[in-house]
């Protein structure tokens, strides 16, 4: 955001009106609280309900054991930062269930979808069965929500041998990626005699443009037993997230301004990554999978502080961490806004390392829409405040180095 | 006061294992001296035993590894514990692993170097009719003979097996320690573990009291690769091989009483074995949130800390308006890290001690205001402790091969150097 920069440059006060009026009408903005339907399907038993207790419930992998099947449609809403509300429809795998939802349940469970999570069981038998029953599912879905992202898992990739995992994986993904295309053919065929009359005669037409329907897929290998859950979750997640741009730009700012190597934002009880920031120098960090890894770090750490002091697995755990590593690198990890925690890692030196601590300390208001719609009467005013004690904290951070 | 940690103001450090006469005595503190006497004792009681052959100084410290023998019954767990601790695999990764089929050298190279030798379980090392095996080599060296049994499975035969070995090597090499390593006990409720764990120990005290065995060095733990079990066993193991763990136990004490921490452990990082704690009351639950304290802390250092920074990235640190080099700008040249945990602001601290070792402790609450204070006397003691493995390092096998307690010489000393918080 604009007046993030502006400040962190030392604003001149004459700038400011400009930027409170620009700022409260992104605010209105970012008051909307955004619904999403998110529908989790597969095969019953291929562990949909595991990996959203995991996710969302806190659940250790080896707790998902006690997991009974889910009957029918088990509907949850999550509260994901404070403007962003889940709508996870965990929809049991049994065939009946499954037939049922392809034809009473229909328009009722296919309509308005945002996200379809459509998970593969690895271990499964009957390979030719689940995927006809994918197809069916894919062509529902285009048929009623045809903006739907679509999320393939393939599951439970710990049962198979290391050394053949990519092999196994990439044969999935063309097979896969085959019936998605049948599936759209089919309905493409189907439409023609439906839908063409209707187009028409709404909008006027040409009756030829289905348009292509160009499902928006990604597929990810994934399993309870490690981080590979977390990566395909925050890209799931990352798409929903509203006001990504507004989040990333300041994430960007701050991380200039602080001196950083990397800022990642995390949501509180998930630890899911929601954003990410990394200078140059943090590019050449050889591990591609570093914000998975962290996800799964500070969860697992999670557990052991609920472990050690007997509170509640889904209550906050720990506020504060930092870590010096000598003269290699810094990193803290904070407590941000209420449904947020940062991540900075960042180059080594007590006192480059204390005024980031005020920094970001000061930059949470900036962040506060994070925590959903009820933001402050005049957010812009108290933000520059804040800022400003952050930066005149930091040079004095600089002078007591000196 | 002769302090332990002052040795180093006295001038260069002697090293009394390469010159032990040409080193001027006035400069060796009194513990280096004893030590150096008991070292002197040994050699001679050696060379009594066995004239002809004066053990030469360099090949009895690379003979002095001491050894941990792992055996058991076929498919007991013996391989899946030697991977999960040393090697680090991930527990459920052991299903894939192969039965072992002939006898596995590991060596652990840690602040103590440590041989780990995995045997298969279908060898039978006594009265086997097709090999002799040379039992001096095996149970020569100082070190434990681990014996696993899967709980889960009928161990009679085992437990036969255990005293059959028990009765051979007790009267050769009665310092070799027996751990008894109960496996697999994950899923089996407490009772029912506790149960099986007090069958074995009459089955096997039975035995030997039989055979006229008394008061074996015979222990016995519950274990399981699903846990922190396993790593607390093998701390129990390591600590009875450490020479003098007192007065490494009695500087962690002491700083535990004037920092006032709950607990501080003193950690091997590449296994998360603990090495010695202070002398308050054992306790899972601290050792396991500081072992994945441990955990967490190399996860981010391999992550961040692992890979070279660009030439670039360094010089524009180094400019206005900080104008130092790096390692001037740094307060500590090892790791620390410090943790505040929401329950009622418990601070978790680390501190690397060397390329080994790190220092855990668990802080009382809202201790975390005093955290400059605390990390002074911290960084006293892991000068203390540095020093500590300074001195026991070359010859740790010869100190304990001496069995002596020396005087406690080193105990104590760290607490005047504490400032009090």
């Amino acid at each position: 955001m604009s007046d993030f920069e502006a400040a962190s440059t030392k604003a001149t006060s004459g700038s400011t009106t400009d930027l409170a009026a620009a700022q409260a009408a992104a605010h209105a903005q970012l008051k909307k609280v955004k619904k999403q339907k998110v529908l989790l399907m597969g095969k019953s038993g291929s562990g949909k309900s595991s990996m959203r207790s995991i996710i969302f419930s806190n659940y250790l992998a080896r707790d998902t054991r006690r997991l009974g099947a889910t009957i029918d449609i088990d509907l949850s809403h999550v509260k994901f930062l404070g403007n962003l509300t889940l709508n996870l429809w965990d929809c049991g795998g049994q065939e009946a269930f499954m037939e049922n939802y392809l034809s009473q349940q229909r328009a009722h469970v296919f309509s308005n979808v945002g996200v379809l999570i459509y998970v593969f069981d690895t271990e499964s038998r009957d390979v030719e069965r689940d995927l006809a029953t994918y197809v069916n599912i894919i062509s529902a879905l285009v048929q009623y929500s045809r903006e739907a992202k679509v999320f393939v898992l393939i599951h439970k990739m710990d049962l198979i041998q290391p050394s053949t995992r990519e092999a196994v994986f990439d044969q999935r993904v063309t097979v896969v990626r085959r019936k998605t295309a049948e599936a759209v053919a089919i309905v493409r065929k189907q439409q023609p005699d439906q839908q063409p009359a209707l187009q028409s005669s709404s909008h006027g037409q040409p009756t030829t443009p289905i348009p292509d329907i160009d499902l928006d897929m990604q597929l990810f290998a994934t399993s309870i037993w490690d981080q590979s859950l977390y990566k395909a979750w925050a890209s799931i997640i990352h798409d929903l997230v509203p006001n990504l741009g507004v989040i990333e730009t300041q994430l960007a700012s701050l991380g200039v301004a602080i001196d950083a190597d990397e800022i990642l934002l995390f949501e509180r009880t998930s630890f899911l990554v929601v954003s990410k920031w990394t200078s140059r120098e943090g590019e050449r960090n050889p591990y591609g999978d570093r914000f998975e890894r962290m996800s799964n770090i500070l969860k697992s750490w999670k557990h052991t502080c609920s472990k050690f002091t007997g509170t509640p697995r889904n209550a906050e755990q720990f506020s504060d961490f930092e870590y010096k590593m000598g003269p290699t690198f810094s990193m803290f990890v904070t407590k941000f806004t209420t449904n947020t925690y940062i991540l900075v890692c960042m180059p080594p030196g007590e006192a480059r390392f204390n005024s980031a601590k005020l920094n970001v300390a000061a930059a949470r208001p900036w962040f506060r829409f994070l925590d959903g719609p009820a933001v402050g009467a005049s957010p812009s005013s108290q933000m520059l405040a804040g800022a400003g004690a952050g930066y005149s904290s930091e040079s004095g951070g600089q002078a007591a180095d000196a | 006061m002769s302090s332990a940690l002052s040795w180093r103001s006295d001038g260069v450090p002697i090293d009394p294992a390469t010159s032990p006469r040409q080193a001027s005595i006035r400069n060796i503190s009194p513990a280096v001296l004893n030590l150096q006497r008991l070292h002197e004792q040994n050699r001679q009681l050696l060379q009594k035993k066995d004239v002809a052959s004066v053990p030469d100084l360099a090949a009895a410290q690379t003979k002095g590894t001491p050894r941990l023998l792992l055996m058991g019954q076929r498919r007991s767990g013996k391989s899946s514990i030697s991977s999960v601790v040393f090697h680090k695999l991930p527990p459920s990764e052991t299903l894939f692993l192969e039965s072992t089929a002939r006898v596995q050298k590991d060596s652990l190279n840690s602040f103590m170097d440590v041989q780990i030798w995995d045997f298969p379980g279908q060898i039978e090392l006594f009265e086997n009719p097709n090999i002799t095996f040379d039992i001096d080599a095996i149970f020569g060296e100082i070190g434990a003979l681990i014996w696993v049994i899967d709980a889960q499975d009928d161990y009679l035969e085992s437990v036969a097996r255990l005293n059959n070995t028990i009765l051979h090597i007790q009267r050769s090499y009665p310092h070799i320690n027996i751990e008894v390593f109960i496996h697999k006990v994950d899923g089996l409720s407490d009772d029912y573990k506790l149960d099986i764990q007090r069958d074995i120990t009459i089955r096997i005290q039975d035995e030997l009291s039989d055979q006229g065995i008394e008061n074996a060095p015979v222990n016995f733990h519950l274990t399981s690769i699903y846990n922190h079990s396993i790593f607390e066993a093998f701390s129990k193991v390591i600590q009875k091989l450490i020479p003098r763990l007192g007065q490494l136990e009695a500087m962690l004490t002491n700083l535990c009483r004037t920092c006032r921490f709950e607990k501080a452990y003193l950690f091997d990082v590449n296994t998360k074995i603990y090495i010695a704690t202070d002398s308050t009351p054992e306790d899972m639950a601290s050792y396991e949130i500081c072992s994945d304290y441990v955990d967490v802390v190399i996860d981010f250092t391999e992550v961040y800390g692992s890979w070279p920074r660009t030439q670039q990235w360094r010089d524009r640190l180094e400019q206005e308006p900080w104008q130092q080099p790096l390692e001037d700008q740094v307060a500590c040249e090892w790791a620390e890290s410090g943790m505040v945990l929401s329950d009622a602001q418990r601070p978790i601290m680390l501190r690397e001690v060397d390329r080994f070792l790190a220092l855990v402790a668990i802080m009382k609450e809202g201790s975390y205001d005093k955290m400059p204070q605390i990390n002074m006397n911290v960084d006293v003691v892991v000068k203390g402790l540095t020093e500590f493995f300074d001195i026991t390092k070359p010859k740790e096998a010869k100190a304990l091969a001496a069995s002596s307690t020396g005087p406690a010489s080193g105990k104590g000393s760290t607490r005047g150097q504490l400032a009090r918080s």
